[in-house]
């Protein structure tokens, strides 16, 4: 077994496993980071899309021998501090994405918004604005079966900065 | 005899309005909200515990066959892992439910029923360990000769008959008389969370169970009746869940026995996290249907007689298949005022996995047949489908086939002529009706009668209408006699106990509000404790749209009680005097028991009365576009108008429609299960698809309040409305585009192609068929 190197959420860490070994399990047991969902294991849902060096990805398909000297981005580096487990986080205390989701009502089991969340976040990243088809393209790998998607877009072109999806 | 009874105009909430619910200002953002956004929440797989094992199953691989042995090969080391059959059951060997028909595990010896029917158990200290102990078992079979059609089976698990007036007669006076056979399959429920729980034995000698599940306390009674515990050992903990929609209603029982199981012979804790694949194959679906009508009509569209008929496929066990018939035949003739009525259901058991709970339950499945009749109807008169509905939609004063009267809150006209105008009906159907005469032929496929050089795209716009009976059927209410408490604890502080559950649905958020309404404090001032049998009373399941009003209702009432309680001691206004009171005179404790609804009574031996104290209305207009070349349904957009009695929470309450709304979507296009030898085919994310975003209408709600009232704040429930009235009206739109007619569920490229282009042979088996296995 070789150590990986890598970062999570601009945090070094080093992982002394077999690089087949998913990358999911690594963030979720390993690295006690369970903020990414497990959905499919076969990369349909995107209940596990993490931003890898700022690229989407889903995290079951991806082992971690090819994280190694990358960034990894996850839901729980989204706000400002990283909440602590037992304290549920104040609304303020949220990113302008996760309080817009808020907000708009975005989230309803909230299964999928952690993946739904880094998605979105990469689609705005690269500069992506409230065009509604645009966005609908964005998070076409990410399965919601609880919202219809139409908040989640809303929420999505409300935090691109218009409030209402083109 | 009919009288029109002219009802106070229900309130229509515009959509841009922020209706606060008469709580305070602006709707409150959703309690667990935050905690779903970090990534903070607490699932059940996320959920640490040291020193747990992992459980899997031994599945059957046949759908009917004696479960002669389970060989354990000698090689392999078996003091590693811990093996659970049926002989370690140390209660009954049953699945709590309706009838006593379903076995925890099949015993050795005994009769298989349908394929990944559960055999035997595993534990072990790591994954790799219990693949290997897999791949170690050898399960020996001798095949029986298996069922598949429900239509052929004798083995009946509910039947019931509906009737009013004289359906021969009338059929021989009518100026219209059409037939129709129509057919839905299976339905996953796909919560993106899979099934999940952990077991961790209690000192006791109980366990206490955590893991994904909409109804506490019917997975506390199956631990009590299959590992033989009290109410006090058996402890069930609801993790926050990844999405329910039935799914989780009683499939959990089984897997929280097969956990507990484990647990208690490894006298560890164990979990049993399903991956998506066993999911799909293992778990309960949407019962497959068959309905046929023959409707006579006079030569305006006015309805004289439905003849109906339905028969259901429960699959190999009960389990709540006779609630299921019973709703889809309370539902079948559709929100329609007729004389005679003459409805025949029946549920039969087949070799395929039980079927159970699925959003609607029943409903979506026979309005389906029923408003994609009466469009046929509509287009055989000549009359507009939106016109046909005016002249037949139920009314006040009117009376249903179990002969309920209707008394109030009825806005079946409402949201049909709402949803109508905002989509602009009419307007589109002619539009679409000129489009049609231009387009001689379709598509561009060579020496198909399809060619044309003109467009590949065909418009279409369709309109379905239904009804939804709220609340549990007949007398279950009365028979649940759920309880909510409102605790003021001796700090002061105001805690709401209910077995109710949040599932994104919103409960955790409108009950504080509907407590602090009823008590004038600001809504952060409420808590709701932990979904924890150990901590709260039975309200009864979370299904059947009844918390919101049912069991919203009985907070409503019970905080009424503790700010009378309070006030009267006191003599002061309770949101100055409760902390002072509190912390002067210790705890308070209001429990809340049911109260039947006044004037609402059912027959459950004549099937006759008020079937619902209430029903919910709602109306759909879809506009689709049909690829003429390939059969593709792309469903642009989609007006849905719902009456749920009063809007609690608007955000959540529209969240409620869209989402229910595509899953309509869904069952109308993409999602169809096939099988083979009784074994699902689509068993992976892979093969059984649902929408994606861009799969994903448009969706505009327009919330009506049309109050019921029985229920102290007058809503009526809202989630399963929207899923029965979107199939239909997608079904609509295409034959709006096409001149065909789908009379199955989905509308999939396959068969709309050999609908559109009179080819049956394109078209694949109906839905709910099992193909044989190649030989």
């Amino acid at each position: 077994m070789t150590a990986y190197r890598f970062t999570v959420n601009a945090t070094p860490v080093e992982v002394d496993v077999p690089g087949m070994r998913r990358l999911l399990d690594v963030l979720r047991e390993d690295l006690a980071l369970t903020g990414t969902k497990e959905g499919c294991g076969e990369g349909e849902c995107g209940a596990c899309t993490v931003l890898l060096d700022g690229a989407p990805v889903d995290a079951c398909l991806v082992p971690v021998c090819q994280v190694a000297g990358s960034a990894v981005r996850t839901v729980e580096g989204l706000a400002a501090e990283s909440p602590a487990l037992d304290a549920p986080p104040s609304p303020r205390e949220l990113d302008p994405l996760q309080a817009a989701f808020l907000t708009a009502g975005g989230a309803q089991c909230g299964i999928c918004t952690p993946g739904m969340l880094m998605a979105a976040r990469a689609y705005l990243d690269a500069g992506g604005g409230p065009d509604e088809e645009a966005i609908r393209e964005a998070i076409a790998g990410n399965l919601c079966r609880c919202t219809g998607y139409t908040k989640i877009i809303e929420a999505i072109a409300l935090a691109a900065g218009s409030g209402r999806p083109a | 005899m009919t009288s029109r009874i002219e009802p106070p105009a229900p309130l229509v909430v515009p959509p841009e309005t922020v209706v606060p619910g008469r709580a305070r200002g602006v709707p409150p953002v959703r309690r667990e909200g935050p905690a779903k956004l970090t990534g903070a929440a607490l699932y059940a797989d996320d959920i640490v515990v040291p020193g747990a094992w992992y459980g899997a199953t031994i599945r059957s691989t046949d759908a009917h066959a004696r479960f002669v042995a389970l060989d354990q090969d000698p090689a392999f080391d078996w003091s590693q892992v811990v093996l659970v059959t049926a002989a370690d059951i140390p209660g009954d060997n049953i699945v709590s439910g309706i009838k006593a028909d379903q076995p925890i595990l099949v015993p050795i010896g005994g009769e298989i029923q349908h394929h990944a029917e559960p055999l035997a158990l595993l534990a072990a200290r790591d994954r790799a360990t219990l693949r290997a102990a897999r791949h170690a078992f050898h399960v020996r079979t001798r095949r029986l000769k298996p069922v598949f059609d429900p239509l052929v089976s004798t083995h009946e698990f509910a039947s019931y008959t509906i009737g009013t007036g004289d359906v021969d007669a009338a059929m021989g006076a009518a100026d219209l008389v059409l037939e129709g056979e129509y057919r839905v399959g299976h339905q996953e429920q796909l919560y993106i969370e899979n099934n999940a729980m952990i077991a961790v034995p209690r000192d006791d000698g109980g366990v206490a169970v955590t893991g994904s599940l909409q109804c506490p306390y019917y997975v506390h009674s199956a631990l009590k009746r299959g590992l033989g515990l009290d109410d006090r050992q058996a402890q069930v903990i609801q993790a926050e869940t990844g999405g329910g929609f039935g799914g989780k209603e009683e499939y959990p029982s089984m897997i929280a026995l097969h956990a507990a199981l484990l647990s208690r012979k490894a006298d560890r804790p164990v979990r049993m996290i399903y991956d998506r694949h066993e999911d799909i194959a293992a778990t309960t679906k949407r019962h497959p249907a068959i309905v046929r009508h023959r409707t006579g009509v006079t030569a305006d569209g006015r309805l004289l007689a439905q003849d109906i008929e339905v028969v259901m496929d429960g699959g190999a066990y009960c389990t709540l298949t006779p609630v299921v018939l019973s709703r889809g035949a309370l539902h079948s003739g559709g929100p329609y005022r007729c004389p005679n009525v003459r409805i025949r259901a029946r549920a039969t058991r087949t070799n395929t996995p039980p079927n159970g709970a699925f959003r609607g339950f029943g409903a979506p499945q026979v309005e389906f047949a029923a408003e994609t009749h009466l469009n046929r109807i509509a287009e055989r008169l000549g009359i507009s489908p939106l016109e046909i509905r005016r002249r037949n939609v139920y009314v006040l004063g009117d009376t249903t086939p179990t002969g309920q009267l209707l008394r109030e809150s009825v806005a079946g006209e409402e949201v049909l002529e709402r949803a109508a105008e905002a989509a602009e009906f009419e307007h589109l159907r002619r539009r679409h009706e000129r489009e049609r005469a231009q387009r001689g032929g379709s598509g561009t496929v060579p020496g198909s009668p399809l060619r044309t050089e003109r467009t590949r795209l065909a418009r279409g716009v369709g309109l379905a209408l239904a009804w939804h009976g709220a609340g549990f059927t007949g007398s279950g209410e009365v028979k649940l006699a759920s309880v909510v408490s409102i605790e003021l604890t001796g700090e002061g502080r105001i805690r709401i106990l209910t077995a109710s559950t949040e599932m994104g649905q919103g409960t955790k958020t409108i009950f504080p509000q509907l407590a602090a309404e009823a008590l004038g404090v600001p809504v952060d001032a409420i808590e709701m404790a932990p979904q924890d049998t150990a901590i709260v009373p039975d309200s009864g399941p979370t299904v059947a749209s009844r918390t919101a009003m049912v069991v919203g209702g009985m907070v409503v009432s019970a905080s009424r009680k503790l700010r009378a309680r309070v006030e009267e001691a006191t003599g002061g206004r309770f949101p100055d005097a409760y902390v002072p009171y509190a912390r002067a005179n210790g705890g308070v404790r209001v429990d809340e028991r049911f109260e039947p609804y006044p004037n609402v009574s059912f027959d459950d031996e004549t099937y006759r009365g008020d079937a619902y104290p209430a029903y919910g209305w709602a109306a759909c207009v879809a506009r689709v576009d049909v690829d003429l070349d390939t059969g593709e349904v792309h469903v642009r957009d989609v007006v849905a108008a719902d009456d749920i009695g009063h809007v609690i929470h608007p955000v959540l309450a529209e969240g409620q429609v869209e989402g229910g709304t595509l899953q309509a979507i869904g069952y109308a296009t993409i999602e169809e299960i096939k099988l083979r030898d009784g074994r699902y085919l689509n068993d992976r994310l892979a093969t059984y698809i649902i929408p994606t975003s861009l799969d994903a209408p448009r969706i505009s709600t327009i919330l009506v309040e049309a109050p019921f009232s029985g229920a102290p704040h007058g809503a009526k429930g809202v989630g399963e409305l929207p899923m029965d009235v979107g199939a239909p009206a997608v079904v609509a739109a295409i034959a709006d585009a096409t001149g065909a007619w789908i009379h199955e569920l989905p509308a999939s490229p396959e068969r709309v192609l050999a609908a559109i282009a009179a080819v049956p042979a394109i078209a694949p088996l109906p839905p709910g068929a099992s193909e044989p296995a190649a030989r």
